[in-house]
């Protein structure tokens, strides 16, 4: 009788995978291959990406529920516009701008990953607001009201705005995504989990808990920040209570729980869903919102684990495998195994 | 004298704070359920006054006793329909509704009434400016001590019914070790649907006491629900007395701060809750290496 093999592959996940290589190449010819509206509209989606799969990996992963990523969003643009204020190019300004803005995190963590449950969220939320009452006072980047970037980016044409702006989007999604694919299966991952599901018990096991969560914060918080100077290069003006808005956590809360939390390819799932419903539904002002807002609890009711999660459970499908799977030896003739 | 003034000030705004946050303490002490819909639903419960106020021509102590059963009834059915359910998922399903029922709740009221500030201070008479002078620094706002005064008869009735009832003990069980409780008899359905009912009934007080004293519009809830939180931190996360001492804290934090420079009163505020929570972290340190903590245990 053969034993039970432990295997992380499948046929299917192998497929998958190849597939996602082949889309993502074929991503990178969509300013070429489709009109400038797709582009445009790709970039946000890339854009809402990012911070679906980095709040994923937060809560899901590493059981950190933030209600203030909206931070490190808001400091990645903060910090892009200030060094191109500087005098810095204002591409290189938004990738460093992102660096600076995740930088944060390093110190912000030691302090708050000491944290537990409850305290920590709110404790971000917190952290975000002094963030933000901090930027504001800050009149070099116009207080309250904010600046443009216009100035900075006048010497690119529009298009080549957009295509540059598209191009930085998917450079930074594929790299954060895979980054995240990368943590989670390595040895890092496997500690993780055990971390969520049982903090104590995976420091008694010789889990390093804070070294574990302090690397998914930091990566979340320059993805983050990747985001909000993605978003800054986009909407051109940098509205600090815009870009330091709860709402962003909210969109993340939305796309990870609905996608599927704790799974790898649920946010991505969430990602689509919220973009289409915002792209479909986006201009109906307060009722979409209130559509939005019965979406999540009808989400919440009805598939708990969000779709990914629900498919995942029934089918026991995973297209971009993380984790190892137990295959149990088919039962040919000699009865139920014992 | 005007810091000793502030610091007055501070310490009536923090009875405020600590009847908003009562609620949030205890929904989140019974059913572990961090409600991001708390600040809204004390929004709704303003609006819904001000409506029996100004078109049902109530007197708005008066509208209060149709407000606040209702409220306590719509808490009810929250926990019965949507958070019963949804905590079945686990702790982080809770969060998506309430925070899906919070955006609901605000852009319905703004649907309704539109971004307009509104006001319950016209409603009340005198009793939105009159004060009692101590000192020629120092007027104690008769609305302010009212608001203070209900706070903290609020948690006394609390603490009682937690402790001197069987009901409050039951709630109490079920807090400390739900499948215990249900074991010697205790219906936690029940339990938890009574926790949701004061909560949110109490919420709404403290948004009508919000709406007379300053103003509301629909999106203010989420504005109120972090000084709720950072109450309920600052007071230590189960005990009613410690929300009244976090609000305290925060309120003359943030008094004292505005005294400082008129744009750092909400600063200050965080900074004092963080301040607490490092100092808390840093205690913990000490203690787990033996150190105060030890000490103070053996007082």
């Amino acid at each position: 009788m053969s034993t039970a093999t432990v295997q992380r592959w499948t046929a299917a996940s192998l497929t998958s995978s190849g597939a996602v290589g082949c889309l993502v190449a074929a991503l990178a010819f969509v300013p070429v291959a489709l009109s400038a509206n797709a582009t445009d509209k790709l970039t946000t989606f890339l854009v809402y990406l990012i911070l679906a799969a980095m709040w994923n990996a937060l809560a899901g992963y590493a059981g950190l529920v933030s209600v203030g990523q909206q931070a490190f969003f808001g400091l990645g643009a903060y910090f892009a516009i200030k060094l191109s204020n500087a005098g810095v190019g204002i591409y290189p300004a938004l990738v460093l701008g992102a660096l600076c803005g995740g930088a944060v995190s390093v110190p912000v963590s030691w302090f708050m990953l000491r944290l537990r449950g409850g305290e920590f969220a709110i404790g971000m939320w917190v952290v975000s607001e002094i963030a933000f009452r901090l930027v504001i006072l800050d009149y070099s980047v116009g207080g309250l009201t904010g600046t443009s970037i216009g100035p900075a980016l006048g010497g690119f044409s529009p298009s080549d705005r957009r295509n540059d702006n598209y191009w930085l989007a998917l450079g930074a999604a594929v790299l954060l995504l895979a980054v995240v694919f990368g943590l989670l299966r390595s040895r890092t991952g496997a500690s993780l989990q055990a971390i969520r599901d049982d903090e104590e018990a995976a420091a008694s096991v010789g889990v390093r808990v804070l070294a574990g969560k302090g690397i998914v914060f930091v990566l979340a918080a320059f993805g983050c920040a990747a985001a909000g100077s993605l978003w800054l290069a986009t909407s051109l003006t940098f509205q600090p209570d815009d870009f330091f808005s709860v709402k962003w956590t909210a969109y993340m809360l939305f796309m990870a729980l609905v996608g599927g939390l704790g799974t790898f390819e649920g946010p991505i799932v969430g990602a689509v869903v919220f973009f289409v419903i915002q792209d479909q539904w986006g201009d109906q002002g307060v009722w979409y919102l209130v559509g939005l807002g019965a979406a999540a609890i009808l989400f919440a009711l009805a598939l708990p684990r969000g779709i990914w999660g629900t498919v995942e459970d029934r089918f026991g499908l995973r297209l971009l495998p993380v984790g190892y799977r137990l295959r149990m030896p088919a039962a040919g003739g000699g009865g139920a195994p014992a | 004298m005007i810091w000793l003034n502030q610091i007055v000030q501070g310490i009536l705004l923090g009875g405020f704070y600590a009847l908003l946050a009562s609620g949030l303490s205890l929904m989140f002490g019974v059913m572990r359920i961090i409600n991001l819909a708390h600040g809204d639903l004390a929004v709704l419960g303003a609006f819904f006054l001000y409506v029996l106020a100004n078109d049902g021509g109530m007197s708005p102590w008066a509208a209060l006793a149709v407000v606040l059963p209702s409220m306590a009834a719509g808490g009810w059915l929250l926990q019965r329909t949507m958070l019963e359910r949804s905590l079945r998922a686990g702790v982080l399903v809770p969060l998506l509704t309430t925070l899906g029922l919070g955006i609901v709740v605000q852009n319905l009221l703004f649907e309704d009434f539109g971004a307009d500030q509104r006001s319950l201070f016209s409603n009340i008479g005198a009793l939105g400016y009159d004060s009692w002078r101590i000192t020629s620094q120092i007027s104690i706002g008769k609305l302010s001590a009212l608001i203070f005064a209900v706070a903290v008869a609020v948690l006394v009735a609390l603490q009682l019914f937690l402790t001197r009832t069987p009901l409050g003990r039951a709630l109490r069980a079920t807090a400390e070790d739900p499948d215990t409780a249900q074991l010697v008899g205790v219906d936690a359905r029940r339990v938890y649907a009574l926790a949701a009912a004061i909560a949110v009934a109490v919420a709404a007080l403290a948004g009508v006491f919000l709406a007379m004293q300053s103003s509301i519009q629909p999106y203010s809830g989420p504005g109120e629900l972090i000084f709720a939180f950072e109450t309920v931190v600052i007071g230590g996360l189960g005990s009613l007395w410690g929300t009244l001492a976090g609000g305290i804290v925060l309120g003359v934090a943030q008094n004292v701060g505005a005294q400082i420079d008129p744009s750092w009163p909400l600063l200050a505020g965080h900074v004092v809750f963080l301040a607490v929570l490092a100092a808390r972290v840093v205690l913990g340190e000490i203690g787990s290496r033996g150190g105060l903590q030890a000490v103070l245990g053996r007082v």
